[in-house]
């Protein structure tokens, strides 16, 4: 299998649509005939990285990279950046509002989940420009 | 437990899936935050939520929900269902609420998922 890459946009508090880039990677790693069990890891990972996109960001992408030994995930937004990475990271912390819990938002178990789902979890802030997140699965036989 | 069951014992209607309700689950998980369902379901879940927008169906897809049932007698938009549809995954709303379509379930059987550290 040679290298496959696609890229999302996602934008800002778009709600319809929230949730397609995800559901399109799914089924791309499902057209390839991969493990459930990948798939469902990096399916989750990709929601919870778009959500926050939606949710939190001025918009920006999603992109998978497909390598023989890989899946990576790269979420990465225009702004506004996390001031506290640390605090991001901790399960609980939110500062989604009112509406957004309305929604089924907010719990602050984004971020965490995407360090569990992945093998080798990456992420860059800087505020006023924007955040990165890195999700990389390792591939093993039989994935 | 399978779909068919449940529906029988909760007097649910099925919104969509008629061709699923001999589909088997293992497991109940209720709750109205989509980042816990995504953390602790597990594959042969059924979801039991009071929420009816598409995340909810989106958040189903991600983590490989079986079936969702809402309760309290929510029923989703058209579209909600729709997108249920397109990913096989079988819907129902039973009027009853959280608590009790919980205990009716656990009555017959069907267990919870629990956290790793409890
Ligand atoms: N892309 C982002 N841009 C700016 N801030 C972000 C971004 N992603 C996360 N955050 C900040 O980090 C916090 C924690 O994120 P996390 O995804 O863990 O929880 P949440 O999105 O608030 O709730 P949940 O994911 O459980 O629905 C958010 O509330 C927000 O303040
Ligand atoms: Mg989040």
């Amino acid at each position: 299998m040679g290298n496959i890459s696609y890229e999302f946009p996602v934008e800002k508090d778009d709600f319809e649509r929230a949730g397609e880039a995800s559901s399109k990677i799914k089924k791309i790693l499902r057209q390839l005939g991969m493990d459930s069990g990948i798939i469902r890891r990096v399916a989750i990972g990709a929601y919870e990285a778009e959500m926050n996109l939606v949710i939190h960001s001025l918009g920006g992408t999603i992109r998978i990279d497909i390598d023989p030994k890989s899946i990576i995930i790269t979420a990465e937004d225009k702004g506004p950046g996390i001031h506290d990475i640390n605090l991001a990271m901790k399960e609980g912390y939110s500062t989604a509002t009112e509406k957004i819990r309305e929604m089924g938002f907010g719990a602050g178990m984004g971020l965490p989940n995407m360090k569990r789902c992945s093998d080798i979890f990456e992420i860059q802030s800087i505020v006023g420009k924007g955040t990165k997140i890195v999700m990389k699965m390792n591939l093993k036989d039989g994935d | 437990m399978k779909i068919r069951e449940i529906r029988d014992v909760l007097n649910a209607d099925v919104l969509w899936g008629e061709d699923l309700l001999d589909r088997e689950v293992s497991y109940a998980f209720g709750s109205d935050l989509m980042s816990d369902v995504l953390a602790f379901v597990k594959t042969g879940t059924i979801l039991l939520t009071g929420l009816v927008n598409s995340q909810v169906v989106r958040t189903a897809e991600m983590a490989d929900v079986t079936a969702i049932l809402f309760v309290r007698g929510k029923v989703p938009d058209e579209e909600v269902i729709q997108l249920a549809k397109e990913n096989s995954i079988a819907i129902l709303t039973t009027k009853y609420t959280l608590f009790t379509t919980s205990g009716i379930l656990y009555n017959y059987g069907l267990r919870g998922i629990e956290a790793d550290n409890i």
